[in-house]
Parts: structure tokens; sequence; C-alpha cells
């Protein structure tokens, strides 16, 4: 998977190209450099999560951009990947609300499970595994965030039970492990509790 | 306690849909024609009534920053740019906001593009949050769909539109010249102030950045008059807030309360109270990484307002209250802050980039012990060589969460030092 898109050719798809120009015109005329980092992204996930030379070039082109300054912004940004990924990037959070609630645990209990240290991918390539700075989650600590998704009030359990979901190949629901109403407080909201049910869909 | 009629985000769980006829019953959207038609200069002398201040951190007031911005163009157009670059440790409240409530966003973003003559709004949202981008994306489609953003828009006779923008994963675009710098494909690096964005914006252009707290309150403050919201909090503290309550508590949340609140209410009515009790709390940092740190004395006492933290040499922040019961290793807690503050910097300005990793270096041996008592003092001193000297506030940030564990837990740091040389001469 990674070998291959490290060396091989790379150009947008027909429909990616329409993707692409959608961007692109976001952005005032002339300013289409602001399109760089979305370009990226959109490469990235053509790429099974890594970004080939051939794709930077590619980007680099079609902005008109000197390769330079889009290497500039591959290196500078921790979304973009040069290295291997594997097919499920786990990221879990470190930092110090996370860790007051036990991140150590959910880090070791990832390492456990997977067999790897953070910073490795396995050796059939399903997993790679990152300590990362806070994801803005603080008050679902501690959490991780697999591929797009945020897997919110973990424990070393809870943990276990969406990797091995996901080397399954099943899609483990992400949000609150512990079944708690996304930020509200445990056992349900405390406030908002008076105003009936505004705002339901149909009403 | 604040009523849940006076609070803003009555969507803040998610518990009801984010769309945009859900968001309708619920208030959003309701005659902003009108609210546009009483004109640009109305809008911004009630936000500077209702006393708004910018809730990213800064607390700079909301509607005398929009003032900043050109009243007649000299042929360039004007943005507005929402930060919605969240990523201050303890911070998820834009979040909620952003996949619960879009649409006080969206809707803001009009009404303040308005005030402020704007073209367009481009909302820089975390690369992280692509669920949150998802949502977002779909009420502004939603919105160009009713009309009432893009051409016309609300048949106001304004043309404004409304872009999304996903970051891709650096704490340091959430200070806002990193952030346009970023938003025009570059790496996200600070620039020299002046000139400021009211003047050289994103692209060249006067550019107005808030945070989307700031932006999404806006409509429902004029909705219901200056008046409402300055008569909620204190004097220069005004309106609702959201916390977010994290760490050692028994239930940590999200919640929205009024400005002011006691620390020691907000924790123990919202969030069950300190896990073991208050008796059991050791410290808390009260707005967010970047604020330091205040013990239980301080706790006990103060209001979640920025002047009533400021006297206490901490800061409201972004109003993101971490709390440490007493087994907390404190100074490893602010250790991993500086671990945090040397990732993020972004390596232009060298008091920055060497000093938050030799601060770091150093708050590893304290943790341990592993230092001369002397060093307290010389950290303490470079975290004031740090503090000021570069160009955006990340050296600052970095900085203060020391001075504040030395303000109020030296005992704790030598006492280490002290244990860790007799462990040695054992």
């Amino acid at each position: 998977m990674s070998e291959q898109s490290d060396t091989g050719p790379f150009a947008f798809s027909a429909a990616d190209e329409v993707l692409a120009k959608a961007i692109v015109a976001k952005y005032p005329a002339g300013r289409q450099q602001s399109a760089v980092m979305p370009l990226l992204d959109l490469a990235q996930r053509r790429l099974d999560g890594r970004l080939s030379q051939a794709a930077i070039e590619y980007v680099a082109q079609y902005l008109g951009m000197p390769r330079i300054r889009v290497m500039e912004v591959v290196s500078f940004y921790t979304m973009y990947n040069t290295g291997p990924v594997g097919r499920h990037l786990v990221q879990v959070c470190t930092t110090t609300p996370c860790w007051l609630r036990g991140s150590d645990a959910i880090v070791a209990a990832c390492e456990a499970h997977l067999g790897v240290t953070c910073g490795e991918t396995t050796a059939d390539g399903a997993f790679t595994l990152r300590e990362v700075e806070c994801l803005g989650a603080c008050v679902n600590a501690p959490m991780m965030q697999i591929g797009d998704d945020y897997y919110e009030d973990l424990d070393p359990q809870s943990v276990v039970r969406v990797l091995k979901a996901l080397g399954q190949g099943e899609a483990p629901p992400a949000g609150s492990q512990s079944g708690r109403q996304t930020s509200a407080p445990a056992g349900g909201p405390t406030t908002l509790t008076t105003l009936g049910s505004p705002g339901v869909a149909g009403e | 306690m604040l009523a849940d009629q006076d609070r803003i985000f009555t969507n803040l769980y998610g518990v009801h849909d984010w769309r945009l006829p859900a968001a309708r019953a619920r208030g959003d959207w309701d005659g902003t024609k009108a609210l546009l038609e009483k004109g640009q200069d109305w809008i911004i002398a009630e936000m500077k009534a209702s006393g708004l201040r910018g809730r990213g951190g800064a607390g700079f007031p909301t509607g005398l920053k929009w003032s900043f911005m050109p009243k007649t163009s000299d042929g360039r157009p004007s943005y507005l740019v929402v930060n919605a670059d969240e990523g201050e440790p303890g911070t998820c409240k834009d979040r909620d906001m952003m996949r619960h409530d879009p649409h006080k966003l969206v809707e803001g973003c009009l009404i303040a593009g308005f005030a402020m003559r704007a073209v367009a709004a481009y909302i820089y949202i975390r690369g992280e949050f692509y669920r949150e981008a998802e949502v977002l994306q779909g009420a502004i489609d939603e919105a160009y769909e009713a009309g009432l953003i893009g051409r016309n828009a609300c048949g106001s006779g304004y043309d404004f539109d409304i872009f999304l923008h996903r970051g891709a994963g650096a704490y340091i675009c959430g200070e806002e010249t990193a952030l346009i710098e970023s938003l025009e494909g570059k790496k996200g690096q600070p620039r020299l102030k002046p000139p400021f964005p009211a003047n050289v914006g994103v692209w060249g252009c006067p550019t107005t950045v808030n945070n989307v707290e700031s932006i999404a309150v806006a409509p429902t403050i004029l909705r219901r008059g200056a008046a409402w919201f300055s008569g909620i909090g204190r004097p220069n503290n005004t309106g609702t807030k959201v916390f977010c309550i994290s760490g050692h508590v028994e239930r940590p949340c999200n919640v929205e309360e009024a400005m002011g609140i006691p620390l020691r209410e907000l924790v123990e009515k919202y969030a069950g109270g300190v896990r073991g009790g208050w008796d059991n709390l050791l410290a808390v940092i009260p707005g967010g990484s970047s604020v330091p740190v205040i013990p239980k004395s301080i706790c006990d006492g103060v209001l979640m307002d920025f002047d009533s933290l400021k006297a206490e040499k901490t800061g409201l922040g972004t109003a993101a209250v971490i709390v440490m019961d007493k087994s907390t290793d404190i100074v490893k807690a602010i250790a991993r802050l500086s671990k945090f503050y040397k990732h993020e910097s972004c390596g232009q300005c060298t008091p920055c980039r060497e000093g938050t990793g030799w601060m770091w270096r150093v708050m590893e041996r304290l943790v341990k012990g592993q230092a001369d008592v002397a060093e307290i003092d010389l950290l303490l001193d470079v975290t004031y060589e740090v503090e000021g000297h570069t160009i955006c506030a990340l050296g600052d940030a970095a900085a203060w969460p020391i001075q504040g564990l030395i303000r109020h837990f030296r005992p704790e740091i030598e006492r280490r030092i002290e244990q860790y040389k007799s462990a040695r001469a054992a």
C-alpha cells in the first residue's frame, strides 16, 4: 500500500478534479495558494493516508506553487503523513486534561493490544499508533482519534473493544464509550431541562 | 444560577437536531433581516453596549474590534475570519457550538460580517474536527439553500459568502496572524504587528478575526438586547459563558453559566464536585493551559471572570477549568504542559524555540527532584526572558504555567529536590 503510493505517479481523478476546482473557487482569484491545505488533504485521502512525493509535486503544479512551499506546509502540520500509515491511524491524546483522567493507561492498553509502541505500525499494516497533543475534547477525557472519529470517555476495556472491532472490519460507534450524552455531565444534562424539546426535527 | 431561558446555546449537548428547521424552532434566523436593516452603526453600538469581550482568551471588547474595520473601502474587500482552531488544552466549547448549534455561528457570521462591511467569512476549523466540519458545512449549505446567506442574504440586499477552511494540525494557528498565514496556504507562523489585521489581514485586506463563541452569541445579543446581556455577570465581565470543566471532578462537562459564577459553585453544581470532595482539591487551572495554576486557597473564593481571575494573577482565558485533586503530581501536570508548548512552538522566535525546550527539560528534572534548588529561580528567570520577547503570545503561554507553579508550589519542588538528594546520599 504505502510503498506503491510513495513511488507511483499521481493525478486527481475526474471526480476529484471537480472537488479540487470547487475548493480553489472558495478563495479569491489569484489566491489559489490558499487551497494547498485542502488539496493536500484530498490527495492524502486518495493515497491511504500518506502523501507521496508525486502527490506533493502534483499539488504544487496544480496551484502554481514552488514545490518547496508545498513541502513547507506538509512538514509544518501534523496531519500530513509522509511515512507509512496503517489503515487505522490511532491517535491517543496525552496532554494534561487527558493525562489527569488516565491517558497513561489508555496508551498502555493500545500498546498491549496492538503489540506496538507509539509511533509504530502493526506488521499487518492495520494500525498505526501515535501519541498526540490536545484534540479538544477535554471534558470527555481520556480520548483518542481514529481516522476521522473521536472515541471518548475511554477506559482500557473500551479501548480494546474499539480496537478489536476495527480489527475485525467492524465500525464501532464513535463518541462517548461510557454512554453519556456528548459533553453533558454523566447521568444526563442538568441544564437546558426546562425548555421542553425545542427544535426537534419536524416540529 | 442562570435560568435556562437566559442560555444562548440551547442545544449545547446535541439532544436536539442541528439542522435548519430545528435551529429555527430554537429561535435562530428569527428576524435577521430586520436586524441588518438597523444598520452597521446600530449593530456595533449594541455589541459595545452588551459588554461582550472576546471569548477566545484575550477578552478584547468585540464591538470595539468590529469598529476598527474600514467604513469605506479603498478598493480592497474586507473579511471576517472565524477562529475555530480550538486547541487550548482544557477547551472544547467551540466544538459543541459547531456540531450542535451551527446555525448560531452561521447567522453570527452574516451579522458580524455585515457590521464590518465584509464580503465574506472564512471559518478556520481545526483539521481534527472532521465530523464537526461536516455538520458546519451542512449548516452553511442549508443557509445558502434557504437564501439566508449568499446573494441578497435574508433579502437584505447584502451579498455575503461563508467558506469553511480546515486546518491540518497546528496549535499555533489559533494565534490570529498565524491563522491568517495558514489561510493563505503557508506555514502557520505569526506575523509581526503592526500592521494589525484590521488594516492588513488575509490576502493583504482588512480582516477581523473572532472566536467562534464571540460570533455565535451575537445574534441572540442583538435580538434580546444589549441590556439583557450586560445585565448578566458583573460590570466589565458581562454575559453568559460556556465553561469546560475537566480533570478530577465527578462529572466533567461543558455548561453555559453567568460570567462571574464562583469557581466552587461551578464545579460543585455542574460537575458533581471535586473527586473526594472540595477539601480534596489541590489546584485548578481556571482558563485553559496557558493561564497560571491557582491553589485551593484561591479557588475557595474566586469568581470566574476576567477581572477576578486577573486579580489573582491568573486569567479567564478560554474558561476551561482543569481541576486537580490531591492525588495529582502537580509538577508533572505542569511539565506535561511544558512539553505541549515545546511541541507547538513554531520555531520562528529564538526565545520561544529554544526556551520552550529548555524549560521543558528543566521541568522534567524537577518532576524527579533531579536539580539544584538554585535552578528554580534560574527557571523562573528564564520564563521572564521568554515572556514578552516573542512575536506572539505562545512564549507567554509557555512561561505562565511554570510561573504559576513556582508561585504557589515552590515548597513541593524544593521537597522533591531534597528527597532526591537524600536518596542519592543514602
